[in-house]
């Protein structure tokens, strides 16, 4: 990958060309949000600012795992069924009438055990991620109507407390402790992906497998660990997204891999690997949020519209990334 | 080795051998499940029974996979194909829900032409996307996956478009010569791509392509037109598969008409033998993971198992497939059997393997 192209010219264009797609889609975040404040009056409200956060979190937490993933040339198509999974399976256990913090062990450690389990298949086996995720995702969803058909309730106070405590300031702007999480999560996401072995070896592979095992690192670790990683992250997005919905449905998350992947690509990582932040994808999935709080302000504009604008940015940015230069296979 | 030996090892080593081994299994346990399952009674002059259910079923299932054959073996893919089963399905049924005589033929042909139209249009942007501007296609079809999602409910308004037109149930539910309508569209379309692909040079060209694009250009080969015309095969054929999904229920649903359906076909390739790489393609195989993955799902229905909780079983047979035609695992596997490391081995099945194709 390229990593700094110093070329004659203004000293904005002497930009490192690999922090580029970043800065394009906090450029496009902020316009999109001084369009919002300028069309309607309540949008400048801080409390907007937080519930993309609040109504995301657990999509941002996904998108993280799904940033590893990616950044080493795979996919993962699993995320939005062990999602539901996760919930599911706490909700299911909850009511069964299990201790809330032996439950919360118990989900945490399914995510990881199924990424896990891909992982080795797409390692030893040689077979691609995007079958093998794909075969997971199945098995998850099964799970899901394998527990029960219809959606579980969570009465459990542990849950609603987590769902319904407020940390605010005496204006009434408010964040759940889930956004707390949440960012705990992106916060030690980017710190291992920037400052670690295991991080260095993220990029190196996702660079050229080929190169980095000829270098001697771990690829085959480094593969299972990536999938390891976007499992906890999904099983963390469960967890998460039954405080939010306080409940298990079996149908919940369909699709979100797409929007995952999409929050990814946005926000400036290279779908063939290599190249990519955290950073970035919290900017791709603030972007998300952020259109959809102005369709949901609008009012008048359907909620398919939210689909169409997706497709549209997730083209713009693309064709964006080819013409400056990040190379795709 | 004796030659009784050696024709063993041939029909191991076909590579049709595990999918039609999976589907007779499959067969066979629902035969033993439900002895009547097999059986295929006359009523009315029409032929009716599971196997003949699973066929008509499965016809939108085989017109999806055999373009996503096609699409694969240039080392491509498209996700797109559920997308634009549901426009299709949704444009077709639009038309003909505002015609006043819904049953009249010109009616039924103008919606589809123009359904068929849009799919054209659709096909050569994924096309123009792959092949001009050169983008990932994972990433090109993404785009059109995610969008046409909310294109169809644009089309539809949000709604189902219910439609009470006998000539396009027909599409889905007909008879013809006692069978299904749908198994001979579903027949004719899979000839005729068997035939152009394989009956000329065509199919050798795309998989070429699929094999180095580059070194295809090289030797005169127009790389960036062949994988252009994979994406409109494609959509074409997926815009078929959407009139049948419709007309079986005679409405058009923009959320779930041919959700998964790409997903299914991905599979019903991968199961057949097509390499994900490219390269190469087996349209008989392709026709064989469609029926199986369908023969899978019927057999969960009877079972009285929710549609759900197939996907459990669908994805231990994908699993189960994919581990057996990974070269990696048969050679852990024939190691673990001899008892001894023999890097030969992997090799020598897959040569076998290329001079039977």
């Amino acid at each position: 990958m390229t990593t700094t192209s110093l070329t004659a010219g203004p000293r904005w264009a002497r930009l490192p060309r690999r922090h580029v797609p970043v800065l394009v889609t906090l450029a496009l975040l902020l316009v999109m949000y001084a369009v919002g404040v300028s069309q309607y009056r309540a949008f400048s409200n801080v409390q907007v600012i937080f519930n993309v956060f609040i109504d995301n979190g657990f999509l941002l937490v996904v998108a993280v795992g799904m940033t590893f993933v990616i950044l080493t040339g795979g996919i993962d198509l699993s995320v939005g069924s062990v999602v539901a999974m996760t919930a599911m399976v706490s909700a299911w256990l909850l009511q069964s009438g299990l201790p809330a913090l032996l439950v919360l062990v118990i989900a945490l450690l399914i995510g990881p055990t199924l990424g896990f389990l891909m992982g080795c298949a797409i390692h030893y086996f040689d077979i691609q991620p995007f079958i093998v995720t794909l075969a997971g995702m199945f098995f998850a969803r099964g799970m899901c109507t394998f527990i029960s058909d219809a959606s579980i309730p969570i009465t459990d106070g542990f849950w609603t407390t987590m769902s319904q405590y407020r940390i605010g300031d005496p204006r009434g702007n408010f964040v759940s402790i889930s956004v707390l999480i949440v960012l705990a999560v992106v916060v030690v996401a980017a710190y291992v992906l920037a400052y670690t072995r295991l991080g260095r070896n993220v990029y190196a592979i996702g660079g050229n497998p080929q190169s980095a095992l000829l270098m001697g690192l771990p690829v085959g670790r480094t593969r299972i660990a990536v999938y390891t990683i976007s499992g906890l992250c999904s099983a963390i997005g469960g967890i998460l997204l039954s405080f939010y919905t306080l409940s298990g449905a079996p149908l919940i998350g369909v699709g979100m891999e797409l929007d995952v992947i999409a929050a990814v690509v946005i926000g400036g990582t290279v779908l063939t690997g290599g190249a990519g932040y955290i950073f970035g994808t919290v900017l791709g999935v603030l972007v998300l949020g952020v259109i959809q709080t102005l369709i949901t302000f609008d009012g008048s504009l359907n909620s398919w519209w939210t689909k169409i604008v997706i497709g549209g940015l997730l083209f713009a940015f693309i064709l964006f990334q080819r013409l400056i230069g990040i190379r795709y296979k | 080795m004796t030659d009784a030996k050696n024709r063993y090892q041939a029909v191991l080593s076909h590579r049709l051998f595990w999918p039609v081994a999976v589907l007779v299994v499959l067969l066979a346990a629902n035969t033993v499940y439900r002895p009547g399952f097999l059986s295929i009674e006359v009523n009315n002059g029409h032929l009716y029974g599971t196997p003949i259910d699973i066929l008509r079923l499965s016809a939108p299932l085989i017109l999806v996979a055999l373009g996503m054959t096609l699409v694969i073996s240039t080392g491509g893919i498209d996700l797109s194909v559920g997308s634009i089963c549901a426009i299709s399905g949704a444009i077709a049924c639009l038309h003909i829900s505002q015609a006043a005589d819904q049953n009249n033929m010109v009616t039924v042909f103008t919606a589809l032409a123009m359904a068929l139209g849009v799919a054209l249009a659709l096909g050569a942007w994924n096309g123009i996307l792959v092949s001009v501007i050169g983008i990932q296609p994972i990433i090109a079809t993404l785009i059109l996956m995610v969008a046409g999602r909310g294109i169809a409910q644009l089309v539809t308004e949000g709604q189902i478009i219910t439609i009470n037109s006998g000539p396009y149930r027909a599409i889905g539910l007909g008879h013809f010569l006692t069978l299904p309508l749908a198994i001979f569209i579903a027949l004719g379309a899979a000839l005729l791509v068997a035939g152009l692909t394989r009956r000329t040079a065509l199919g050798m060209i795309i998989e070429s392509v699929g094999g180095n694009r580059e070194a295809s250009r090289l030797a005169g080969i127009r790389s960036a037109r062949m994988v252009f015309l994979v994406y409109v095969v494609s959509a074409v054929c997926a815009a078929i598969a959407g009139f049948m999904m419709t007309a079986n229920v005679s409405s058009a649903d923009g959320n779930n008409a041919g959700l998964w359906v790409e997903l299914d076909a991905i599979l019903a390739v991968v199961i057949g033998g097509t390499s994900l790489a490219g390269g190469r393609f087996y349209l008989g195989g392709t026709i064989l993971g469609a029926l199986i993955i369908q023969t899978l799902t019927t057999t969960v229905y009877a079972m009285n198992i929710s549609p759900q909780t197939a996907l459990l079983f669908k994805a231990v047979v994908v699993i189960a497939v994919c581990l057996i035609q990974a070269p990696a695992f048969r050679a852990k596997l024939s190691r673990r059997r001899r008892g001894t490391p023999t890097p030969s081995t992997p090799s020598a099945p897959r040569q076998k393997e290329e001079v039977s194709a």
